[in-house]
């Protein structure tokens, strides 16, 4: 449960002696109950408030990682129930599913689409996470078989066993042993055997129950069995269960504290229409969810699902920004082409890529907008006239090209002739307004 | 530690709105509970898609959703029929683009005949809008509004521009309204009780924060409309309780996920699935954040949202 500010200072040693940066025992604790410092700042603290206050103050929501590596995901530790009020922590992880009853070809093709599966989008790269990998058969032999494949084929790929057979877990577990795999299918019936095997391979546990309330006691239970990284499935059938069921317990761990819901949530999206699974899945990301299981992951899909992700989980204060200066876009050459626009990272990649598209070696020239796209840094002031001028005039970029043309974008013609006023000697050309339309008008130029 | 359901009750409520007359009416809005929290409070009316059409053939929109009206989209009575009778669309949303002045520069008399005639041929709410200009829109949607009369349509979109003379004729002609800003809600806020203050009832304002396409500044037409329906629900600010549109089509067609084939980018896989999926997934995550009112373009898409809102009801 949280603490108040005054129950964290009864257990701080009250010497303000100022080691943890803040003026007083009971500034630090305030901070402690916003939970905007940590316990660790104070040196002094005893051993018996630490076992207290860490309780207290650990996050909401249990960080947990899955997987390990490069490819390892984070989840938890989220901290607000809506995106405009602070950034959304720990982006969802999307799995397949593959069952142990689906013919090896198809089991490969997932495989092979999981591997495949990376998409870089505005400088990110994003892939499909996990495998889950089902026993639907019931049978432990073919559950390991099919897991043996996984970790053979995709072995950096975390992998999520789900089964409620510990024979089975154990089978197919192994070949994920100390990889941050998770082992699905803890329920209150077989806990003490799966947490056993989870914990013979430093696995984490996701756990199911019906109802949250069953799911709270089962978190208790497998916690007092020696298990603290869980991952819950409340176990929703219909997308309106799982809007339900994701936000009682977003809000129980966020704004009552109540930590036997203060995990990571798993929601199984699978639907037999893909598309109708891409949209259960969209309410997995925009809903709390930091597993979404899904039966398919076409590339269309991917695309779609990676980018929603990215816009739900991006920062509402800052837009992500690239660095203002002259990019070289190919093998430039003092004739290559210059061209300008702004730093709001979706503007620079969307414009880089087409110029990439295009084959033209180009000059991308890029003014620090604080972020905005064209149209918004332009009627925000900041991609004016005057700016540009002063920008392209320090830049420097004159002496690197043997002519004087700068294009703009199409979006920004009214520019044109007051740029042409401030920078003397240059050509001001309009551009295409969309960016898709850079390849055949720079093409068209080169020609 | 006994579990109790965090649930939460909300003071304010958003306004139900009717659209359409007699049998073909519908309504939107009405809940009182954040988007499909039916676990704590009354949601009376599932989110509506509309079937966008438009006044001139659709030139500009790619081929996969172009192909999908081959045959009809040359007449918009046509397309209106076959929107309803094969398609099963229970509104339609009629842009008059070729009024655009950059454009066919249809003139307002021209684009009422096409309203005309298409109420005359439906019995489903009809949504009317411009081609957002903001001086002509002023003129095509007066004259639209008289044309339609007592039709009780839903027609905009009035802007901070043009708003008066659009409410004016909304009002005098007993039409829905509705008020576009751009993206914050303050100046949604804003616009709302400009338009009251014309002695506009509230409850039939529909806003539009505006749209844009997943990818595309999704997240800030997401924020700003989970934050309209808190202030409608938590504070209960009447000015932000009218139910909320979302033009999805219009954003989603034209950017490139929707267009650039597969085997220019082999990382994006099918454009088929890829542009419907983008106009699905835009118009979810919408709804999501609290839309009633959709805009769609194709029908793949719009079947989907529709299987999606049956499983979220
Ligand atoms: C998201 C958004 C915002 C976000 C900011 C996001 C950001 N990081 O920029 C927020 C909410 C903060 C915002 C604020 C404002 N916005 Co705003 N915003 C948008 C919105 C919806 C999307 C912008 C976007 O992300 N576009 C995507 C990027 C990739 O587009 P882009 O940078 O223009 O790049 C494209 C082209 O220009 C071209 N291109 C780019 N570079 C180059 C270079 C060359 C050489 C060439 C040839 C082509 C090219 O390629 C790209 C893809 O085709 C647009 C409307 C829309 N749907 O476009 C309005 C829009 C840009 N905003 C607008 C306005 C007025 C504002 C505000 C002034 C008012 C307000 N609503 O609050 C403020 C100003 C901000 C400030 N700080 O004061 C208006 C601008 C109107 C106008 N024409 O003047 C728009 C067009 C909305 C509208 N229809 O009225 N906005
Ligand atoms: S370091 Fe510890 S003892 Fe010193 S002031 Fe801070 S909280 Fe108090």
């Amino acid at each position: 449960m949280a603490l108040s500010g005054v129950e964290i200072f009864k257990l701080l040693p009250k010497t303000n002696c100022k080691k943890c940066g803040h003026p007083t025992c009971l500034a630090f604790a305030m901070k402690l109950a916003q939970r905007q410092a940590t316990l660790d700042a104070c040196p002094d603290v005893s051993e018996e408030a630490k076992q207290v206050l860490g309780e207290a103050s650990a996050p909401p929501i249990r960080p947990i990682t899955l997987g390990s590596g490069d490819l390892a995901v984070k989840m938890g530790e989220e901290t607000v129930l809506f995106r405009h009020e602070k950034k959304f922590v720990n982006p969802s992880a999307i799995a397949v599913a593959i069952k142990d009853t689906e013919a090896d070809d198809a089991a490969d093709a997932k495989i092979d689409a999981v591997n495949s599966s990376e998409i870089d989008r505005v400088g990110q790269k994003l892939r499909v996470d996990a495998i889950a990998i089902m026993n639907e058969s019931g049978d432990a032999s073919k559950l390991e078989a099919l897991a043996q494949k996984v970790a053979q084929k995709a072995p950096n790929v975390a992998a999520i066993v789900c089964t409620e057979n510990a024979d089975a877990a154990e089978a197919a577990l192994k070949n994920f042993s100390g990889k941050g795999a998770l082992l699905y299918g803890v329920t209150d019936a077989n806990a003490e055997a799966m947490v056993n095997v989870a914990k013979a391979h430093k696995a984490s546990v996701g756990v199911k129950a019906d109802g949250l309330d069953a799911l709270s006691a089962l978190t208790e239970k497998v916690k007092g069995l020696g298990i603290d990284d869980m991952v819950i499935d409340p176990q929703s059938k219909t997308a309106k269960d799982m809007i339900e069921n994701n936000t009682l317990i977003r809000r129980a761990a966020i704004k009552k504290s109540f930590k036997p819901l203060g995990f990571p949530v798993i929601n199984f999206a699978t639907r037999d229409d893909s598309m109708l699974e891409t949209l259960v899945a969209s309410v997995g990301i925009c809903k709390f969810a930091s597993i979404i299981v899904i039966n398919s992951v076409e590339k269309w899909k991917n695309l779609a699902l990676f980018t929603l992700r990215q816009n739900i989980y991006t920062d509402p204060q800052v837009p992500m920004q690239v660095e203002q200066k002259i990019y070289e876009v190919g093998d430039v050459t003092a004739d290559s082409p210059l061209l300008i626009t702004t730093n709001f990272s979706l503007t620079y990649f969307i414009v880089s890529g087409e110029v990439e598209n295009s084959r033209v070696p180009t000059h991308l020239a890029v003014m620090d907008c604080e972020g905005l796209s064209v149209l918004t840094a332009w009627a925000a002031g900041k991609f004016t006239a005057g700016k540009i001028a002063e920008f392209i005039k320090e830049s420097g970029i004159a002496d690197k090209v043997s002519h004087k043309e700068l294009i703009l974008p199409g979006y920004v013609a009214i520019l044109s002739g007051a740029i042409e006023e401030k920078l003397e000697g240059w050509k001001i050309t309009v551009g295409p307004r969309e960016a898709n339309a850079l390849p055949a008008f720079l093409k068209s130029r080169a020609a | 530690m006994a579990f109790t359901p965090p649930k939460e009750s909300y003071s304010g409520k958003v306004f139900p709105v009717e659209a359409g007359t007699g049998d073909g009416a519908v309504s939107l809005g009405g809940e009182n509970v954040l988007p499909f929290h039916a676990f704590e409070g009354e949601i009376p009316n599932k989110p509506l898609v509309a079937y966008e059409i438009q006044d001139v053939p659709p030139a500009d929109w790619p081929d996969e959703v172009k192909s999908q009206y081959e045959g009809v989209s040359d007449d918009p009575v046509k397309w209106a029929k076959h929107c309803i009778d094969e398609l099963g669309a229970k509104a339609i949303a009629l842009r008059l683009v070729g009024t655009h002045p950059d454009g066919a520069n249809r003139s307002a008399d021209d684009a009422s005949k096409t309203v005309k005639d298409v109420l005359d041929a439906i019995n489903v709410p009809l949504i009317i809008m411009g081609s957002n200009h903001a001086e002509k829109d002023s003129e095509v949607l007066v004259k639209a509004s008289e044309t339609a009369k007592d039709k009780n349509c839903i027609i905009g979109k009035a802007q901070e521009a043009n708003y008066k003379t659009i409410a004016a004729a909304a009002m005098a002609n007993n039409h829905k309204l509705i008020a576009m800003s751009e993206l914050d809600i303050n100046l949604s806020k804003q616009l709302n009780i400009l338009i009251t203050q014309m002695g506009f009832d509230n409850a039939r304002i529909i806003t539009d924060p505006m749209s844009s396409a997943l990818g595309y500044g999704l997240e800030y037409t997401y924020s700003v409309m989970e934050r309209i329906r808190l202030a409608a629900l938590t504070q209960n600010d009447t000015t932000m309780q009218p139910p909320m549109m979302a033009d999805v089509g219009m954003y989603v067609w034209k950017i490139k996920e929707t267009q650039a084939p597969e085997s220019d980018l082999p990382d994006w896989g099918s454009l088929k699935e890829r542009g419907i999926a983008w106009e699905a997934v835009t118009a979810s995550s919408l709804l999501l954040a609290g839309a009633e009112l959709l805009v769609m373009r194709h029908p793949e898409a719009v079947k989907t949202v529709n299987s999606f809102v049956e499983e979220l009801s």
